[in-house]
């Protein structure tokens, strides 16, 4: 049978084909863009032309007929033109001003709440989790769904914050989400070493690439019935799962013991201060599907403080600064423990080397 | 009792936010995979672990990227998901789309595969999660048929992404679409077959805002700032008190740098003190832009933590102009490709390797001069690896 006609290497199409043709016309001529309210921006340019944004929440997990839902309500309101988000919201273009409203109409009426811009929790990004990750620790999807279910009024600007709040989850170390970045993070986390299954692993792995995969030297070559494999030792084990990464015969999944952490305080932009990692709050929270009421009750309170204490344009990793993390800890209510003092490298950087507590 | 084959997700179709279970179960009725998906995924709530095996090497002829192989260890019960394959499809840059683009691409999927998709990955491209190893071929083939291409995967430049730059965007210090669409095209090799020690990405963010988070998660950060002076409307910003806004505590007040002045009438900013922050001009979009000369700073390294922690980028140039075709810019990255391959190792990030060989080595090879702005102060340790000293004569 003859292959198909095919072309390789041919890259993505030209972006100039999807812009809306007001903004092909004013491609780097915008002058300025104003919060008409939230979910909705109207962007002005130099010679006055106006092009209007709804922004709504997406799952970003989703069907072809929820795609075509949006198609369908982007060619009855803006011509076709829509665009997605670095947080998966999806972005209707309208040049007519009286489309706005309706356009909501619809859009709720499908059951996809408008907002996420300025002092609001945007849509929070994500990873697969056990929709589809072998190394998962948790789920995404439903870990997300539940948490926005109980925050959306922060979305939608019916609660307005201090300032932007940005939450990432990620279901493993990997962190295919930024969440090392975020005002608060939800991070899926193994507590048990590798099982190696040693009768795979000497057929499957190649072992120099599995003993040079743990940060921590933990895994030493040794011999199991003749054949050559690896030992790990547990009590140096941190179960980053790196090496199972390296080689499928060593699982770290377990469901007693995996569990979800949370971090706070970080951010990437780089106003006011300059970009911060997130910092642990919570080491463990069980994983307790389908709606993880725990984590789900952390991340609130969590928001719940910040709101209530954080001053205008203070994000939460800026909000903790201003009051310190004794003060954290005591308004949040949560444990400060022996695994939130940092022993990885250069840990000593983060030991208070002042008199001044705040 | 309910005679639901999913109690437990079925939760999940409650609440105010958009619920993927309940649209997937819509799906469901005529998609075989995404029936025998929600199966499996019930069927990890209820362990409460993964049903997905660890990889499996599949893809589409001459690539070895773009297609991430799925295996389900559920395969018996659930035949649908036991290939699930993921595709990615390269986004277009600023992630714009019209919806004849997106249905054409929606029809391909549902003609190929679960029907279940990603809008979008954390990388940045258009995931297709779903399909049997026999369909990856003829789904390239129509994929490629309407102008779409595979990102990246593994060990390779994975697919860049950019901010919605000067598309829809005031503060863009530099075209973000252009560079990105430029960057994927000239590497369209290195983007398709894995060559590197490990990957390498993009992102191109147009103002330090960096709405990509391109300084926490690319090895190779390009984000939009500005050399000279704020520019100022003084109209506008007696508009901007005139409606309320607090100039004194909500610009003045936040300034990190302290160089801004209010006398109720006029605002003055010392530009030589400026951090190029963003602050006020987030405020004050009317009323404040970032200057006329306009380029980007160029970062590098950023990484989540796995394998020797967390990283941000750091400066690498403080200050490039970017203009088509980039040849400064494309001469930085090959010098810096070309030391990866010689002191790269298998699995470890540049921002990694850079640890390890050292920032200042690290210049020396690529034939960069080290400038202050590269680090957040001096060394603080009197540990000098001292390379010039005098030999009796």
């Amino acid at each position: 049978m003859a292959t198909p006609q095919r072309r390789t290497d041919i890259g993505p199409p030209h972006y100039e084909k999807f812009l809306h043709p007001i903004i092909k016309n004013n491609y780097g001529k915008w002058k300025y863009h104003e919060v008409l309210k939230p979910g909705v921006l109207v962007h002005i340019a130099e010679g006055g032309d106006k092009i209007y944004t709804v922004r709504a929440g997406s799952p970003r997990l989703m069907s072809s007929d929820f795609v075509r839902l949006l198609c369908d309500l982007a060619e009855k309101y803006c011509d076709g033109y829509l665009r997605f988000t670095s947080r998966n919201n999806v972005e209707f273009l309208l040049a007519n001003k009286d489309n706005i409203e309706p356009l909501i109409n619809d859009l709720s009426a499908n059951g996809i709440p408008v907002g996420g811009t300025k002092n609001t929790i945007s849509n929070i990004v994500h990873t697969q989790g056990w929709v589809h990750c072998h190394s998962a620790a948790t789920d995404a999807s439903g870990l997300v769904k539940s948490v926005m279910d109980e925050l959306c009024d922060y979305f939608t600007g019916k609660i307005e914050l201090p300032h932007k709040l940005r939450i990432a989850v990620a279901c493993c170390l990997n962190m295919c989400g930024a969440v090392h970045c975020s005002d608060i993070a939800i991070l899926g986390v193994h507590r048990r070493p590798p099982k190696i299954n040693y009768e795979r692993l000497s057929n499957l792995c190649e072992i120099p690439s599995i003993i040079a995969s743990c940060p921590l030297a933990a895994i030493r070559p040794t011999i199991i019935d003749g054949k050559k494999s690896v030992e790990v030792d547990e009590d140096n084990c941190m179960y980053c799962g790196n090496c199972y990464t390296v080689c499928p015969a060593m699982p770290i999944a377990n469901p007693l013991n995996d569990g979800v952490s949370i971090w706070v305080g970080g951010k990437v932009s780089n106003a006011r201060t300059a970009p911060m990692f997130t910092k642990l709050a919570i080491p463990f929270l069980p994983n307790n599907p389908p709606r993880w009421p725990e984590a789900v009750a952390a991340v609130k309170n969590i928001v719940e403080v910040y709101a209530k204490g954080a001053k205008k344009y203070e994000r939460v990793g800026e909000w903790i600064n201003r009051i310190g993390w004794p003060k954290f800890f005591d308004l949040t209510g949560i444990e400060f423990t022996k695994y939130h003092i940092d022993d990885f490298k250069y840990a000593g950087k983060t030991y208070r080397t002042t008199t001044q507590m705040v | 009792m309910s005679d639901s084959k999913t109690p437990l997700l079925d939760e999940l179709e409650k609440g105010k936010w958009p619920s993927f279970v309940k649209d997937l179960k819509k799906l469901a009725q005529r998609s075989p995979k995404a029936k025998d998906l929600l199966g499996q995924l019930e069927l990890s709530y209820k362990d409460k672990m993964t049903h997905w095996k660890h990889g499996g090497i599949v893809g589409v002829k001459g690539y070895g990227g773009g297609v991430i192989g799925r295996f389900s260890d559920a395969g018996d019960q659930f035949p649908g998901a036991a290939h699930f394959h993921t595709v990615r499809v390269n986004q277009p840059s600023g992630w714009f789309y019209t919806s004849s683009a997106l249905r054409e691409l929606m029809d391909i999927w549902d003609k190929y595969g679960s029907g279940i998709l990603n809008m979008h990955g954390s990388t940045g491209d258009l995931i297709f999660l779903g399909a049997d190893t026999d369909n990856l071929e003829p789904l390239f083939t129509d994929l490629s048929n309407a102008d779409w291409d595979l990102g990246g995967s593994g060990s390779d430049v994975r697919t860049p992404s950019c901010c919605l730059g000067p598309s829809r965007c005031e503060f863009a210090c530099y075209d973000t679409l252009a560079l990105t669409y430029d960057i994927t095209m000239t590497y369209q090799d290195l983007l398709h077959r894995p060559f590197f020690p490990y990957k390498w990405k993009f992102k191109m963010a147009g103002c330090p805002n960096d709405c990509v988070a391109s300084i926490a998660r690319s090895d190779f950060s390009i984000i939009g700032i500005w050399r000279d002076n704020i520019r100022m409307d003084q109209e506008a910003i007696k508009e901007y008190a005139e409606a309320g806004l607090n100039i004194a505590a909500d610009v003045v007040n936040k300034c990190p740098k302290n160089c801004i002045e209010w006398d109720g009438k006029a605002l003055k900013i010392d530009d030589e003190c400026c951090s190029k922050c963003m602050h006020c001009i987030n405020v004050m979009p009317k009323a404040l832009r970032p200057g006329e000369d306009k380029g980007a700073c160029i970062l590098i390294g950023a990484k989540a933590p796995i394998v020797e922690g967390a990283q941000l980028s750091s400066v690498l140039v403080p200050f490039m102009k970017l203009e088509p075709p980039y040849d400064e810019l494309k001469s930085l990255i090959q010098r810096i490709w070309d030391f990866w391959d010689e002191f790269g190792k298998a699995r470890e990030r540049i921002g990694e390797c850079i640890q390890r060989i050292g920032l200042g080595n690290f210049l020396e090879k690529i034939g960069l001069e080290p400038v202050p702005q590269m680090v957040l102060q001096p060394r603080d340790n009197p540990y000098i690896f001292y390379e010039e000293y005098f030999e009796e004569e």
